[in-house]
């Protein structure tokens, strides 16, 4: 790759085919989003939060597998994830096993 | 006859254990409840400090767990939260790191705090899609020059005068400092491509590159300001950079 310094405008367009000719980065790009929000499946205080670190929420959960307790799991596993009792993992939140 | 008490003085005196509990403060039983305020605010610093350590953990980890508690409870007494919640807390921690004394001599410890602020911030930035590598190779080549980006939520550029990208990152994985030059200046970008944020060492020049663009510049003047600015400039590797980071949301639209 050039190491010249590239200060004319005219420039740009060769700079992106540069770019985009590296294939590994396309390759992480598509890979980047490899988590997926999973609820359901997470044991009782072991959950994630949607508000993150630096609040309480996190571990706060207090059933086993709530159902609006997510957990961040590698993308594309949230669905095929088999918890006991026959019960399934879910992208979107689920009314089973909420807190009484 | 009713006792009142005032907001300032139960605040003072919640982030001071040597302050008596407040006149007017009672339990159920209609006593002076000293010790049940004590109990009381020892759970709210107790709260505050595992709050500090969980948004800054490379900053506790540098200097030591009960180290990092010990300064965190100065810290709160001096800077109690100012917003219900509790996300928000600790933007001052940089501020107040450069001028505590004890860990003047970690002079790269205050940008470390700044970069564990980006990252929180980035933690809680809207979830949006982001400009990738086939967006980017879809933009017919003359209009490439013209190019503006609207810059992705979750975005943060940090230029350290020392190696703070490498020492948070090294630090927060947990592997050792040993290899790293603390002097070595370093600019940094989080990103949060889909759920997990990101941070990366940017190459020479493009921190420049990225706040052009992030500021609304032409591609092509962002490139010519970070070449002024550094003549290591690399622009493919700069747009790589930002391609892998997802540092951009979508085509700004000519307004």
């Amino acid at each position: 790759m050039s190491k010249k310094t590239i200060i004319g405008a005219s420039a740009v367009a060769g700079a992106v085919a540069m770019a985009l000719s590296g294939a590994t980065v396309v390759a992480t790009t598509t890979g980047a989003a490899a988590a997926e929000k999973c609820y359901g499946v997470s044991l009782a205080g072991d959950n994630d939060c949607a508000a993150g670190p630096g609040t309480t929420c996190a571990g706060t959960s207090t059933v086993d597998y709530q159902g609006n307790a997510w957990t961040s799991v590698p993308d594309g596993t949230c669905l095929t994830m088999d918890v006991p009792g026959d019960r399934k993992g879910s992208l979107e939140p689920l009314d089973r096993d909420l807190p009484a | 006859m009713q006792t009142t008490v005032s907001n300032r003085e139960f605040t003072t005196a919640l982030s001071d254990p040597d302050t008596p509990a407040p006149k007017g403060i009672k339990g159920p039983d209609r006593k002076k409840s000293a010790k049940r305020f004590d109990i009381y605010r020892n759970n709210v610093v107790v709260g505050l400090i595992d709050a500090l350590g969980e948004i800054f953990p490379a900053v506790a980890r540098l200097v030591g767990e009960q180290f990092f508690r010990d300064m965190a409870r100065l810290y709160i007494r001096a800077n109690p939260p100012n917003s219900p919640l509790l996300f928000r807390y600790g933007r001052s921690m940089p501020d107040f790191l450069a001028t505590f004394e004890p860990v003047a001599h970690l002079a790269y410890l205050p940008d470390v705090a700044r970069i564990e602020l980006a990252w929180l911030d980035a933690f809680h930035a809207a979830d949006t899609s982001c400009f990738s590598a086939a967006d980017l190779g879809a933009v017919p080549e003359s209009e490439l020059d013209d190019l503006r980006l609207t810059p992705h939520p979750a975005s943060r550029i940090i230029r350290s005068r020392w190696a703070a990208v490498s020492i948070v990152s090294t630090t927060r994985s947990g592997a050792s400092l040993a290899d790293i030059d603390p002097t070595a200046p370093e600019d940094g970008l989080v990103t949060r491509p889909g759920y997990n944020v990101q941070l990366r060492r940017l190459p020479p020049g493009t921190a420049t590159f990225l706040q052009s663009l992030i500021d609304g510049a032409r591609l092509a003047d962002a490139a010519e300001a970070a070449g002024r600015d550094c003549t290591e400039f690399d622009l493919p590797l700069a747009l790589r950079a930002m391609l892998e980071a997802g540092a951009f949301s979508q085509r700004r639209e000519e307004a």
